[in-house]
């Protein structure tokens, strides 16, 4: 504890020593003494003008503050908190319901003062909802915090129609980068770009961006780029272009980026690696949602390295701290993917049988996997693989099953019911899995599922643990993403129809990358864990839960 | 000497199997197999586990029922899930046993115990129709009868082996009105019935149950006409199958034992069971308590994992 020096910090763990006070005190059932309830009032004001000084982590103490304000409150309370980066929630979902114990105690006067605050915030975010997504770091703020029933909102970056909620991004981005330099640096000019969006969106989902590939997001980045790591950058571009697709390939691709920060990585003078790295986190990770949407198994890859580094013991060494966190994140590649891709493809293979006919959809790393080992294994079987334009996916599949020499077929998805008399089995890859059993795919999945619904054929889909996420969705307008519209654009005979779709006012091209497939059109989800049906995703959610 | 344990062991096991026919056979099963663990020699504990995985085995080549199988397992589970870090080998052996005659127990109760659940679903003039012969079935119309409820039983012939004709002898017994009907005719006379009840000789991991040929039709038949299908199942009927289809049911439980054995070509012959997908199920009655289809994988999930 004696090595934190800055004020800010000092009265940071005073304060967790007076709460520790408050709780003990409760709990022998003593009240608190008049003077006591003086010196924590003088605190907390003291607090609060030290931080108007010193940026450093403010997030948490506003945090705490508002989330001090009594229940009826705490709609408005959780947006403020949605504003701060993904660490400081996480810290304040176990901070909250211990500071929310000592407002029976304090005076009216700072209620007052805080409640004025809170009316003049609320009555300008008048009608907006907000939903659970905020970078599925917010989870944990969700779940121990539910006795009341929370408003939730959509977080900011996906309110694109909102223009407040637009001005407070952008204000978000521009704090990350002066918060991520530590007290020591005070750069100027460098900031986490915002993109701007490109070309009519239509109306349905006009509350999510639509980026242009050729406006990338690096070009307003100026040059020294000091406050984002040049492998973050170069990723951010991977992934902007398209160049790195799958979600496998993103969260690996995401970790060994990570790897390389935190190699590059020296702790300030006057700051603990425990703290610090993850805030140096943060702008890099608005950064990269900035580029491309997160990804839900990118969100429980950086819930868990954020995890990992908060653990770190204050006494551990530098080199000896990067060292663990290297491991950690070699280990949880190796678990999550590797292995776990090993183990779905054991339980995979029993359900092949000789003379199957099986139907896969787009590119899956996992399916691909699958097939290849039951090939090994010497199943007969062949494949119809289903391709849709505009990413047309599925040839990268069949390339890599042709090469191994496994009998394929190829059609686009508007012939699926015109094959499925054919075929024996569906087997699907999934981006994400909901809490509520719906399984979120690459867009046509659900439309798969539907038609071989239709002809009795069983759909299995393959999934990590991993990518399993507290998130509950039904239908695929709330959250999405929307690729660039110019790649529906395309020439045939040297003629390019829609090249002017700008000029036609009505005209709205929507090229929509992800959709929600319901648990009744799956038969049978196939994970590391073993094969559970659908509607098991939050018993292993829980399971899961209670092993970490 | 392998040989001949295990042929001391299919012995007793077809002893208890007469010796008292009210016993579910998975019940029999585990009662040889502790009998088996008592006499068993060997001198380590991988050993041991070993010669008990033969024996189910074994057991199961006698009596090709799911019941048998997943009875097995879970009994091999139950009492390996101890802390065995006694050194002493014949401790870790009596623990094993206590564990086993505990198991027994508990699972000697499971019937009265869903018995008692699933009474109360019968209403008074209720009419009921139900599938070959269940000894679990018949212990829920006991109780419902025993209750002082009115109520009438349609009980299809179940062919090849008739024994519905056997269920409707029992329920006789009971003073319990009971009409044999055709398997053919089970379409026509679901509009007069209100609920149909079935046991299952497994549950298996989506919440589907397996039973004898002709359960599938009778749910498909019971959801055309919006009547309650519930089936009734004790705990240790559990099993680690997942069939996506009717196909996908492993070969060794949809014929008995001898045919398996002795035939050559399964294509000729006519499948035993068949599988009712959990869609088709209302509600399942169990020891562990009144469960949809999807709790089911929840409670195989703490029942294995």
């Amino acid at each position: 504890m004696g090595e934190r020096l800055t004020t800010s910090t000092l009265l940071v763990t005073e304060e967790d020593e007076k709460k520790h006070e408050i709780i003990r005190a409760k709990g022998e059932g003593k009240e608190l003494t008049k003077e006591e309830k003086q010196r924590l009032r003088k605190e907390k004001k003291q607090h609060k003008k030290n931080k108007k000084d010193d940026r450093g982590p403010p997030e948490k103490e506003k945090e705490k503050e508002k989330a001090s304000v009594p229940a009826p409150s705490k709609p408005a309370t959780q947006s403020p908190a949605h504003k701060a980066a993904p660490v400081p929630v996480n810290a304040s979902a176990s901070e909250s319901p211990v500071a929310a114990e000592k407002p029976a105690k304090s005076k009216a006067e700072l209620r007052a003062e805080r409640r004025a605050r809170q009316d003049s915030e609320r009555a300008s975010k008048q009608g907006k909802k907000e939903g659970g997504q905020q970078s599925t770091s917010s989870k944990p703020k969700a779940t121990p915090n539910e006795l009341q029933p929370v408003v939730k909102r959509l977080p900011d970056h996906v309110q694109v129609d909102d223009p407040v909620a637009l001005k407070k991004l952008a204000k978000k981005l521009e704090r990350q980068q002066k918060s991520g330099q530590g007290c020591s640096l005070n750069i100027t000019g460098v900031k986490v770009p915002l993109r701007s969006d490109y070309g009519y969106k239509v109306s349905l989902f006009s509350h999510l961006h639509q980026y242009s590939r050729k406006n990338p997001p690096t070009q307003q980045i100026s040059i020294p780029v000091t406050v984002i790591h040049p492998s973050i950058v170069r990723l951010g571009l991977q992934y902007s272009q398209g160049i790195i697709a799958g979600s496998n390939a993103r969260s690996v691709a995401l970790l060994h980026a990570f790897k390389q920060v935190i190699q590059d990585y020296s702790t300030p003078p006057n700051e603990e690696l425990s703290r610090d790295l993850v805030n140096k986190l943060s702008p890099y990770i608005s950064f990269l949602s900035q580029c491309r949407p997160l990804s839900a198994s990118m969100g429980n890859a950086i819930k868990y390295i954020k995890k990992e580094i908060s653990n770190i013991p204050s006494q551990c060494k530098e080199e000896e701290a990067k060292r663990i966190l290297q491991e950690c994140i070699d280990s949880y590649i190796n678990e999550k993917i590797i292995l776990a891709s090993e183990a779905i493809s054991k339980y995979a293979i029993e359900k092949i049988s000789d003379g199957d006919v099986i139907l896969v959809y787009g590119c899956s790393s996992l399916v691909n996997h699958i097939l290849c080992e039951a090939f090994e294994k010497q199943r007969k079987f062949r494949v119809i693989v289903v391709d849709s334009r505009p990413r047309l996916e599925g040839r990268e599949a069949l390339r890599r099953l042709v090469k191994k020499g496994i009998r394929c077929t190829y059609v686009l998805i508007s012939a699926l019911s015109y094959i499925l008399p054919e075929v024996s089995k569906v087997f699907l890859g999934a981006h994400a899995l909901l809490a509520n059993g719906y399984v979120m795919s690459r867009v046509g999945t659900s439309q798969i599922a539907l038609v071989a619904k239709a002809y009795n054929v069983p759909v299995l889909v393959c999934c990590e643990t991993y990518k399993f996420c507290e998130r509950v969705q039904t239908d695929s307008f709330v959250s999405n993403e929307l690729d660039d519209p110019d790649d529906l654009i395309v020439t045939r005979n040297g003629k390019t129809h829609l090249e002017n779709w700008q000029t036609v006012k009505s005209l709205g091209l929507l090229n929509l990358v992800y959709d929600v497939t319901p648990p009744d059109f799956v038969d049978l989800v196939i994970t590391d864990l073993g094969m559970i049906p659908c509607t098991s995703v939050p018993v292993v959610l829980r399971v899961k839960n209670v092993d970490q | 000497m392998e040989k001949d344990t295990t042929q001391k062991l299919v012995e007793y096991f077809r002893a208890q199997i007469r010796e008292d026919p009210d016993v579910a056979s998975a019940v029999a099963a585990i009662r040889s197999l502790l009998e088996f663990l008592k006499r068993d020699q060997s001198e380590t504990i991988l050993g041991l586990r070993e010669n008990m995985t033969k024996a189910i085995q074994r057991l199961e080549e006698t009596d090709s029922s799911v019941a048998v199988s997943s009875g097995g397992e879970l009994f091999l589970r139950f009492i390996s899930l101890t802390s065995l870090e006694h050194p002493d080998l014949s401790q870790c052996k009596n623990v094993m046993i206590e564990r086993g005659e505990l198991f027994l127990k508990k699972i000697s109760l499971s019937r009265g115990k869903v018995g008692k659940l699933c009474h109360t679903f019968i209403k008074d003039g209720a009419k009921i129709l139900t599938h070959s012969s269940s000894r679990v079935v018949l212990k829920v119309l006991e109780n419902a009868a025993a209750d002082n409820k009115r109520f009438t039983v349609y009980v299809t012939e179940s062919q090849p082996d008739s024994a519905g004709k056997l269920m409707a002898q029992k329920l006789h017994n009971l003073n319990i009105p009971v009409t044999v009907v055709l398997d053919a005719a089970v379409g026509y006379i679901m509009e007069k019935v209100d609920l149909v009840i079935v046991g299952a000789e497994g549950v298996v991991e989506s919440g589907g149950v397996i039973n004898k040929i002709g359960t599938y039709q009778m749910a498909v038949c019971s959801k055309a006409h919006n009547k309650p299908f519930y089936v009734v199942a004790e705990s240790f009927k559990f099993v680690r199958l997942y069939p996506l289809n009717q196909q996908d049911v492993p070969d060794r439980f949809k014929y008995k034992a001898d045919i398996l054995k002795t035939v050559k070509d399964l294509n000729q012959e006519h499948p035993m069971i068949d599988y009712t997908p959990p869609s088709l199920i209302t509600l399942l009655f169990t020891d562990l308590g009144v469960l949809t289809p999807s709790a089911v994988s929840d409670e195989l999930i703490k029942l294995y994992l």
